[in-house]
């Protein structure tokens, strides 16, 4: 793998290449927003059915870099960016953006369900990707998963606005989880949530990664030990360490990791 | 205002000051009683000639009699025929202004490049700021003349040569209302639907002007309610019959229009004629605060919705 950090004074990343089945490819991704680079040269390689964390200091690039996997970030004008990403052995970027985001759903930092009742959340999604049949079953399927559907059940008509912080996010998991995706991006999902909203939801996490591949943005770092098999360690727009969690957290390969992870600066 | 007690002489000055102050708010307030005042003597006037009014003629004939011809000799004073021209002028109004005026919104909020919005918002406005007499003639002397190339039944004084202008009139107030509040739908709620695969289409119709509804809502019925209240269009374009129709292509007579034939008119202060239009005008004031009372609820729940 070439991974030249071009005489930064960052040294060489240290990646490791998974040894099971890989859902996602991250080849030489480098990105930039108008004349900024936000992500120099990051490859790596996501597996499946595993939650994959992605850690490291405020604006080193970790949104960007989850934004790349389902070509959010082609909604922004300025954005640019070079290398090259693959789903299940398929380029992204020459795939239909819509497709793509259909196969790898995004949750996002602060819930965002939509201003309509908590049955519509759902429901729209699945409707604008031609699944129009059952509907109720699939609503209920969705909000099962999501360990939401017990608190919901009697009041699915009311606004998805009426929930707390934590019932919400897990609104806005069911809605990416109706539409079936293979993978399930996470944007330091539990950051506005309270200590047991956010225990919900990892738990939750760990009973999906039986069937999606999960990556989560977080700067918590307890959260990532917790609850990833496999961490990205980033700084200032690099890749620096990539391996298994229990790996990263006991045998930090760069002094850079080492540094972050017991808390001396970030 | 906090004063050392030792510092007599700057005591002194911001005493001044002080009454200087005093002063000016005293100004400003006999400014803003003006006009609360003056409204409340409109009110108070048009309530008291109406109660006159309706000593005279009761309030079911004036609800439910077919006729308005308070200035003939066999009077009638049902207020329907007027009634029902102001509904025909601002129903023709609304079936343009609706469509094009949101289509417009959802162009410069979702579609065109920001540059160009910033451009077309105060265009837009100065659109706004036309004289409506203006838009008058424009109805009278060529719309009129140009749908008689399609329907040469229609008569020279019609209801949809004011109708249609009068939309042309409120398409800029409900378009940069409804971008307004298309364009504060929070880019979250835009990115959450990205993310489910949906088309911009998708986007655009099924979350982002749902979640604007109650703004746009508010600036329809503020658009209404200016349509009601218009006066010179339909003065100008849409004749002086009283006369109990939906056909557009007949002289008819809408509420304002029949206030203002009544005030140029030679008709006495005082008589019960004089007192059908302080009839009308509550009448009028009435349908239009309503539909302004329900446009500031709503544009109210919109903000809160978003802040
Ligand atoms: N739309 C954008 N335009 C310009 N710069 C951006 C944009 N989004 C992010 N950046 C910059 O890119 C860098 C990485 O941002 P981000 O990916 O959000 O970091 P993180 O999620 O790790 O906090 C930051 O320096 C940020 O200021
Ligand atoms: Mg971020």
């Amino acid at each position: 793998m070439n991974l030249a950090t071009q005489g930064t004074p960052v040294g060489e990343p240290y990646v490791v290449e998974p040894s099971e089945p890989v859902a996602v490819e991250v080849q030489a991704l480098s990105v930039w927003y108008r004349s900024f680079q936000a992500l120099a040269d990051v490859s790596f390689s996501i597996p499946r059915h595993r939650i994959t964390a992605v850690i490291g200091p405020s604006g080193c690039g970790k949104s960007t870099f989850i934004r790349c996997l389902n070509r959010m970030n082609d909604l922004i004008p300025e954005f640019r960016m070079t290398g090259d990403i693959r789903l299940e052995g398929a380029r992204i970027y020459e795939m239909d953006p819509t497709e793509v985001r259909r196969r790898v759903g995004m949750v996002f930092q602060k819930p965002n369900p939509f201003p309509k009742s908590i049955w519509e959340n759902i429901a729209w999604g699945l409707r604008i990707n031609g699944r129009r049949h059952d509907l109720a079953e699939s609503v209920e399927r969705a909000l099962r998963r999501a360990a939401l559907w017990d608190e919901v059940k009697d009041k699915l008509h009311m606004p998805a606005t009426s929930l707390s912080g934590g019932q919400q996010q897990r609104l806005c998991i069911a809605r990416v989880l109706a539409v079936e995706p293979e993978v399930l991006l996470l944007d330091e999902p539990t950051s506005s949530l309270d200590p047991i909203a956010t225990a919900r939801i990892e738990d939750l996490l760990i009973e999906l990664k039986d069937r999606y591949t999960i990556v989560i943005v977080t700067h918590n770092i307890q959260q990532a030990a917790r609850i990833s098999d496999y961490a990205a360690f980033f700084y200032l727009g690099r890749l620096i360490e990539f391996q298994k969690t229990e790996d990263l957290f006991t045998r930090p390969r760069c002094s850079m990791t080492e540094a972050y992870i017991t808390g001396r600066f970030g | 205002m906090h004063v050392r007690v030792e510092d007599v002489p700057r005591r002194v000055a911001v005493r001044r000051r002080r009454w200087g102050e005093k002063l000016l708010e005293g100004c400003l307030a006999v400014c803003a009683s003006v006009a609360v005042l003056t409204t409340a003597g409109i009110v108070a006037v048009l309530i008291f000639e109406t109660a006159a009014f309706f000593r005279v003629v009761s309030i079911w004939e004036f609800l439910t009699d077919t006729q308005w011809t308070p200035l003939f000799v066999e009077k009638h004073f049902g207020i329907l025929p007027l009634a029902t021209g102001t509904l025909l002028t601002t129903g023709i109004a609304l079936s343009v202004a609706l469509p094009v005026g949101i289509l417009a919104a959802i162009y410069l909020s979702e579609y065109c490049p920001e540059g160009l919005r910033r451009a077309l918002k105060p265009a837009l406005e100065v659109l706004a700021g036309i004289p409506t007499v203006v838009y008058g003639y424009f109805a009278l002397l060529f719309v009129t003349p140009l749908l008689r190339q399609f329907i040469p039944s229609i008569a020279g004084l019609n209801a949809l040569s004011a109708g249609l202008v009068m939309g042309v009139m409120i398409i800029p107030t409900i378009a940069s209302l409804s971008d307004d509040a298309l364009y504060v739908v929070p880019r979250s709620l835009r990115e959450a639907a990205y993310a489910l695969g949906a088309s911009r289409r998708q986007v655009v119709l099924g979350v982002v002007v749902p979640a604007a509804r109650s703004g746009i809502l508010s600036a329809l019925l503020l658009g209404i309610s200016r349509a009601i209240g218009e006066t010179m269009i339909v003065a100008i374009a849409a004749g002086m019959n009283p006369r109990l129709t939906l056909n557009p292509l007949v002289p008819i007579e809408t509420m304002t229009a029949y206030i203002v034939q009544v005030s140029l008119g030679d008709t006495p202060t005082g008589s019960i004629e004089f007192r059908t239009i302080f009839a009308v005008g509550f009448a009028l004031f009435l349908a239009t605060l309503v539909f302004n009372v329900f446009s500031y609820a709503y544009a109210r729940r919109f903000r809160e919705t978003y802040r």
